[in-house]
């Protein structure tokens, strides 16, 4: 290889060397901010802010959606299967909400450890598949279970 | 391997080579483009959760993977174009650009029309939506700054630089949704675990990330031949082409 081609090389090798290093060193200095939402073990352990508009993301517990009969308020419980904290709503829901099922919501961590929410968004997960085969995954772990 | 490399370098010679690969490249695509969306819209099953509106993957997944794998081609065309001062690398460095960014901005648009139904929000600053926002910048940013330069060799290496510095985002978009806590959902397909897509589901799906590989192909052969001929245009072989037609 001629010599200059050679040098250019070596600058476009350190250029995205160290361009990458300190772009991974600011990510790694900012992972905390990075993240949408804090999971509920953190809530509770205290790592986030109360007072403060947060996300917090997790499961909706199974059988703890309540809904009110003659409003759109709803309270819920959402997991992370370690620690879990209790959601009051009062708007709309995204059409995949429901129970067993992750949620992303926006509000505020009153003083008694329940959370205010004013937006509800759901998290979709990876699995895709035909109605019928969820179906019969469904039965078939019914079954696995003794029902 | 390097008679081949100064073979590409030929104008005359990539000029011709491409307007053949295209003459059978474009029908195929656009073939199977018709066949892989009529398989993926009318003919598979609706998901179990999200109905009818998952279909709008076989053109989000497809947009999304090729615009991220066409920033490493163009990249890639932006290092040779430093360490060699290949034109034929400038010019394909120029064509790739509008085309990554038009699958980009393809990627966003359908992934909030798909959002809005299934999170219940057009837009979240989660760190997928936000580094693929990034990686559009970088293609557009590409295309900026290679034309505000008056002297294009210049252009291209102030161009080559910024698309080889935006290489860093490609394994952050990746990896964001295992790195962070994002709204956006893990890779349904991986390299190593399979995939998270039932197989009925899934077979459109690859065949529409394959034509959208080949329409990327199409359009920057396409676009490279239209910037030859410009830049070309007082030379005798581009001359010859005119007198011939």
């Amino acid at each position: 290889m001629h010599p200059a081609r050679r040098q250019r090389l070596g600058v476009v090798l350190i250029v995205v060397f160290f361009s990458s290093l300190a772009i991974g060193l600011v990510m790694y200095a900012m992972r905390g901010n990075i993240n949408l939402f804090y999971p509920p073990s953190e809530v509770i352990a205290g790592i986030a802010p109360q007072g403060k508009a947060i996300r917090i993301g997790g499961m909706v517990e199974d059988k703890s959606v309540q809904r009110s009969t003659d409003s759109l308020k709803v309270k819920f419980v959402i997991t992370d299967f370690q620690a879990s904290v209790e959601v009051i709503y009062d708007g709309i829901l995204p059409d995949l909400f429901g129970e067993g099922q992750g949620v992303v919501v926006l509000g505020v961590l009153g003083s008694d450890g329940r959370f205010i929410a004013n937006e509800v968004l759901a998290k979709h997960d990876e699995n895709y598949m035909p109605p019928e085969i969820a179906d019969s995954l469904k039965m078939s772990k019914k079954i696995s279970a003794g029902y | 391997m390097w008679k081949f490399f100064h073979k590409l370098g030929s104008p005359p010679w990539f000029y011709s080579i491409a307007g053949a690969i295209l003459r059978w490249l474009v029908p195929i695509t656009l073939f199977l483009l018709i066949v892989g969306y009529a398989w993926g819209l009318l003919f598979t099953a609706p998901d179990f959760r999200q109905g009818n509106s998952y279909r709008i993957m076989y053109v989000h997944v497809p947009a999304a993977v090729v615009a991220l794998a066409g920033y490493y081609v163009m990249a890639l065309a932006g290092a040779i174009c430093i360490i060699w001062n290949m034109k034929m690398a400038e010019i394909a460095m120029r064509a790739t650009a509008p085309v990554g960014a038009l699958l980009t901005l393809i990627a966003l648009v359908t992934g909030g029309i798909w959002g809005k139904p299934t999170w219940g929000a057009w837009w979240v600053w989660d760190a997928r939506t936000t580094s693929m926002l990034i990686l559009l910048f970088l293609y557009i940013g590409v295309i900026v700054l290679y034309e505000a330069y008056e002297d294009k060799s210049g252009g291209s290496r102030a161009a080559g630089i910024l698309a080889l510095v935006g290489t860093v985002n490609i394994p952050i978009i990746y990896k964001s949704v295992d790195w962070w806590y994002s709204l956006h959902q893990p890779a349904s397909i991986t390299f190593t675990g399979g995939s998270a897509i039932e197989s009925s589901m899934l077979y459109p799906l690859l065949l529409m990330i394959t034509v959208f590989y080949s329409l990327f192909t199409c359009c920057v052969l396409a676009n490279m031949r239209v910037s030859l001929i410009k830049r070309e245009s007082r030379s005798s072989w581009v001359r010859t082409l005119v007198e011939e037609d």
